[in-house]
């Protein structure tokens, strides 16, 4: 019981960074059916930035998570109008293809500028305290990625539910078309949305940088997969759905290397994908609604 | 592929022209200026990567090399002559170690030190072993570089001074089970890798054969950052001893995050341990009670190593690593192949370097086996407060 418990803690913390980061990816599909490859990348950069914010600028981490998630917000419109917007009239492939392009160019830009080898995150910016509550470690860390990400995701759903702008955003999502017959700017509404979505990225970056200790180059790649992986399970397009699928997964995870094979790890995550667009494509929240064209 | 073997082909054909141009004009001279028998120096090639993407690696062993030759000749050459070191750059490929390599054997050398990665031996070892003039690999570690993997024959003119990455497995397992007195073992192993499951795979059979056992198997693969899951289930387990096969990138935050969950048994693993990031990872307090198994080390309070490590900082005013100590040791034991052959006849040398025992060298004593690998001492590097201290010598 001891051990399962422990491995709840574990799980729940590696769930939050997955969840975090499949929000980004949903939102974006849900409003122009876009799978953005590159979000896994946006998350390194902004793990770069938060790492020297700490070590150039002297922040504490909040502020350099603050930093991390207004560079990345700029970096996501900036990429949406250059790369995406051209292209939004194309087919959806020609899109995708270029969010394959897009990541790979931060990937190599980022080892070009920085170097191939990893920077370690400060100790000092974080110190790692350990309480022991009747034999189970948690760590402060833990929390504060656990807190942190959950507090994110309540700002989101209050925005997306409760401001103009998300009602914009649901708007578009549903129908462009009619969106714009009502007066809703269509572009000003993508542009925020990648703003948003980049964002979070950025702030599971730091996270990670904190948690993990080590950045790289192409730390966005296996996180980012198992994210959309997390992003499908729960069914692409619904938040709700994205935050399940984001825990659901760091919960399988840890417990198929905890009780069963730590080998096995990445192919149940993987396996899942694959069930899961076999029996119900829409996802655990998703509604059958048929293909939309 | 095809292409490939055909710029390979057409570079031989090429070479073998130009060869046979200067064999044409130059045999006469040649005569003249070095009667047979009466050479005035015994020409050694050294064919190391000087430039390219491991130029480290080859010039710190060809600064050990020269070292030693030089050593030599101070100390009256060997058979009353001099050694010359006739120092040749392959740029870090196989390609041109292959050219070099034929280059070398027109100037009539007794044999070769280097190159240093596996791959660049590959490219050398179809000239030498035409030629039958013997090789030495100072720092080639994967297993085909002596043995050809499809006939299983060991090939006949290659020779090395390292021992094979999965024996450092052998090594930590005969530390944990003598030194740590370990009966139980956790294997937590880099599988994505060959050096992983290699060093993994000689663990858990010495391990066994100690009368240890094997009480967990898992792996983690490259690029992973979270092993709480998997640590968690070892410190189920309670094992006295957790061997870790991998590269610091991963082991350094898997220490951490093991000392995190209070996991205080001992951690092993191998020399893809040697980095500065696992200080700045994992820390000084984790990294207590972690050992690791490495070729060499300049801290080593062994006289031999000193007085190589002092002469080293002398002529270079640089700390020798182990690629140097390797490199040193190739020549060192060319001289002890010529001694005991008494004759600097490269098949006479290659029969001799074939029954080397207890040879001893800075990187430890050591025995030719029959597919001329040595069998050889490693050191145990225990981390104490962040520094790297040398535990002990483990001699298999």
């Amino acid at each position: 019981m001891l051990e399962f418990s422990q491995q709840m803690i574990n799980g729940l913390s590696l769930g939050a960074i997955y969840a975090l980061i499949a929000l980004g990816y949903t939102m974006v599909y849900g409003i122009i059916k876009l799978i953005n490859f590159a979000h896994g990348d946006i998350m390194m950069v902004g793990a770069y930035v938060g790492f020297f914010s700490i070590t150039l600028l002297g922040t504490n981490i909040v502020v350099a998570m603050l930093v991390a998630m207004i560079f990345c917000a700029a970096l996501g419109v900036i990429m949406e109008k250059i790369a995406y917007r051209p292209l939004r009239n194309s087919t959806r492939i020609a899109a995708l293809i270029t969010a394959i392009g897009l990541s790979l160019f931060l990937e190599y830009i980022t080892v070009v500028i920085l170097g191939p080898a990893q920077k370690v995150f400060p100790a000092s910016a974080f110190p790692v305290k350990v309480y022991n509550i009747a034999g189970l470690s948690i760590l402060n860390k833990q929390i504060f990625v656990f807190v942190s990400a959950v507090l994110l995701m309540l700002i989101l759903q209050y925005i997306i539910k409760r401001t103009k702008t998300g009602k914009a955003m649901r708007a578009v999502s549903l129908d462009q078309e009619a969106a714009v017959l009502m007066g809703i700017s269509v572009d000003r509404t993508i542009s925020i949305t990648f703003a948003i979505g980049s964002a979070l990225a950025a702030a599971a970056g730091v996270m990670i940088g904190v948690y993990y200790q080590t950045i790289n180059p192409l730390m966005g790649i296996i996180p980012g997969l198992k994210a959309f992986v997390a992003a499908v399970l729960g069914g692409i397009g619904l938040i709700p759905g994205a935050m399940v699928g984001g825990f659901v997964m760091g919960l399988l995870e840890t417990m198929v290397s905890g009780y069963g094979n730590s080998l096995y790890r990445d192919a149940v995550a993987f396996g899942v994908l694959i069930i899961i667009l076999l029996i119900k494509p829409t996802g655990l929240f998703g509604k059958n609604t048929g293909e939309k064209v | 592929m095809i292409t490939r073997r055909n710029k390979k082909l057409a570079l031989l054909l090429a070479m073998m022209l130009i060869l046979s141009i200067f064999a044409g004009c130059g045999g006469g001279t040649e005569e003249e200026q070095q009667p047979v028998g009466e050479k005035a120096t015994i020409p050694v090639g050294i064919n190391v990567e000087l430039s390219g993407a491991v130029a480290s690696y080859g010039s710190n062993a060809r600064d050990g090399a020269v070292l030693a030759i030089e050593e030599i000749n101070a100390a009256g050459g060997v058979l009353g002559q001099q050694l010359e070191g006739l120092q040749r750059d392959c740029k870090s490929t196989a390609d041109e170690a292959m050219s070099v390599s034929a280059a070398l054997v027109g100037e009539n050398i007794v044999a070769q030190l280097g190159p240093l990665t596996s791959g660049d031996v590959a490219g050398s070892t179809p000239i030498m072993m035409d030629n039958k003039i013997p090789l030495i690999a100072p720092a080639a570690t994967a297993a085909n570089v002596t043995v050809d993997e499809k006939t299983g024959e060991t090939r006949a003119y290659i020779f090395r001074v390292c021992f094979i990455d999965p024996f450092q497995g052998t090594l930590m397992a005969q530390f944990a089970a003598d030194n740590l007195k370990a009966k139980t073992a956790a294997i937590y192993a880099d599988t994505s890798s060959d050096y992983g499951k290699g060093l993994a795979a000689y663990f858990k059979q010495t391990f066994i054969e100690k009368g240890g056992t094997i009480i967990a198997e898992e792996g983690f693969v490259s690029g992973d950052r979270d092993f709480n899951a998997t640590l968690t289930k070892i410190k189920g387990s309670n094992p006295d001893f957790i061997y870790v096969p991998g590269y610091y990138q991963e082991v350094a935050p898997l220490i951490k995050q093991a000392r995190e969950l209070n996991i205080t048994a001992p951690i092993g693993g191998g020399d893809g341990w040697d980095s500065p990031d696992m200080l700045s990872v994992a820390g000084a307090e984790a990294l207590n009670n972690t050992f690791f198994t490495n070729h060499y080390s300049s801290q080593d309070t062994d006289p031999q190593v000193v007085a190589f490590v002092e002469a080293f900082k002398a002529k270079y005013d640089k700390e020798p690593d182990a690629f140097a100590a390797l490199g040193y040791d190739c020549a060192q034991l060319l001289v002890q192949a010529i001694k005991d052959a008494n004759s600097t006849d490269p098949q006479k040398i290659t029969d001799a370097l074939a029954n080397i025992k207890d040879f001893v060298g800075v990187t430890g004593k050591m025995t030719i086996d029959e597919q001329h690998n040595p069998i050889k001492a490693g050191v145990v590097i225990e981390f104490k407060d962040g520094a790297q201290t040398v535990n002990t010598r483990i001699q298999p």
